[in-house]
């Protein structure tokens, strides 16, 4: 939003603000034939962001005394090990450590692009004449649903896989089939439906509590942006103070999400390592 | 929040970043940290290794120690008894030359005196045989009469 010509009206403000740049106006509450581009231009920025700080360390990395910041990596890498470790004690865990690893700190840089200022970006196109051609963006990946599915979508991926590495693809159908309830055959219908919710529940839950927490913390930063928009010096001063609170608060949230993304990522894939 | 195409390209994206850690961020930074903890680990077994070579030392010395004070103690213990057996010794010889030289000064001293009363007897002799000469007034045969003052002589 350009610093504009006639300010908006609050409703207009936050509906703008919420709104994604988009290929394409999404008419349905579901549709293939549209993108947005700031939700993957901000998730894979994020995800070079992860890549560069992960490799400067492991470029680094020697036997020899660490430095704070190879230390502070180090740490948050032993941390995962053990995490992982715990929670899949036996099996390969090659892929699942570093995996959650990279989720934990993807998750967080994403998570953390809502402590910029809500209307900076809007600015900066004005300042840069982007705004021609981007009258909507939304920076935060994680609050859009579509970046949280998708890495929830790749979970699932994720326990499917391994629920077939591990069992064997006739020992996950026959899980599917004869899990929790029993054999018995007049059991085979309830028992695959349940296995079904359960990967759905699993999915959607991992994917929209990140979401939800995300958008949350995004609006509420909207709705505190909009008191310093009215102009009313006190109001101002409520702006900065509510801000601040806010951002404080929003720390534990960021940095808690992308913890228990990471963790539940970590469980599941360790329940698909379980037979029942 | 409507899903469309974006969830598929998040899905690919996730791929790629895990794929990624896991090939180049993961492998070399694990390796470190067991090289480091094995690394720690030789240095508290080293550590630990010279304490109690230390400590071996230690009790090597004090015993050394120990055993040269002994010897210290013995060799003065040895040295005194000898220091004591030399002054007995020199004091035996000095009292044997205390007595051989009373004894030959009291020799020296009877020869003297036997000397001095023989020179004494000879002169007493003479002078009774002149008084008697003189009493007498004769000349006495010195030959005639040598028994008789012999005898005198022998009588004083």
């Amino acid at each position: 939003m350009a610093a504009g010509a006639e300010a908006p009206t609050s409703s207009e403000y936050i509906v703008h603000h919420l709104q994604h740049l988009q290929s394409a106006k999404q008419g349905f509450i579901i549709d293939m034939s549209v993108v947005n581009w700031d939700t993957i231009f901000w998730s894979i920025a994020m995800g070079l962001v992860t890549l560069f700080v992960l490799m400067k360390a492991a470029s680094k990395a020697s036997s020899g005394v660490p430095g704070r910041f190879q230390a502070a990596i180090e740490i948050l890498v032993e941390m995962v090990e053990s995490q992982s470790k715990g929670i899949i004690p036996h099996g390969d865990r090659s892929f699942i450590a570093p995996l959650a690893l990279t989720v934990f700190v993807w998750v967080f840089f994403m998570n953390s692009l809502d402590f910029l200022p809500v209307d900076l970006p809007h600015y900066i196109f004005a300042w840069t004449g982007l705004d021609h051609y981007i009258h909507y963006h939304r920076i935060v990946p994680t609050a859009d649903l579509n970046g949280t599915i998708g890495m929830s979508l790749g979970v699932l991926v994720l326990m499917l896989y391994y629920n077939v590495k591990i069992k064997g693809a006739g020992g996950f159908v026959h899980e599917l089939f004869c899990a929790p309830f029993g054999a018995h055959p007049a059991l085979w219908v309830p028992n695959f439906a349940l296995n079904l919710i359960e990967f759905a529940a699993k999915t959607v839950s991992l994917g929209m509590r990140l979401f939800g927490n995300m958008f949350a913390g995004e609006l509420i930063f909207l709705l505190i942006a909009l008191l310093g928009a009215t102009g009313v010096w006190w109001l101002w001063g409520m702006h900065l103070v509510a801000g601040a609170i806010w951002a404080i608060f929003h720390i534990l949230i960021v940095v808690l999400q992308a913890f228990i993304f990471m963790m539940l990522t970590l469980v599941y894939l360790g329940q698909a390592h379980e037979g029942h | 929040m409507n899903l469309n195409a974006t969830f598929i390209a998040q899905l690919i994206v996730f791929f790629v970043l895990a794929w990624v850690t896991m090939t180049y961020v993961w492998p070399p930074i694990m390796k470190a940290l067991d090289e480091r903890a094995a690394k720690i680990a030789d240095g508290l077994a080293a550590a630990d290794r010279g304490k109690a070579e230390l400590a071996e030392a230690n009790k090597r010395v004090e015993a050394e120690l120990a055993k040269s004070r002994a010897e210290n103690q013995a060799r003065m213990a040895d040295a005194e008894k000898q220091a004591a057996h030399l002054i007995e010794e020199a004091k035996k010889a000095a009292e044997a030359e205390k007595a051989r030289i009373l004894a030959q000064a009291k020799a020296e001293a009877e020869q003297e005196a036997q000397r001095a009363k023989d020179a004494l007897r000879n002169a007493v002799a003479e002078l009774a045989v002149r008084g008697a000469e003189q009493i007498l007034r004769r000349e006495i045969n010195a030959q005639a009469h040598a028994d008789l003052l012999g005898q005198l002589k022998a009588q004083l």
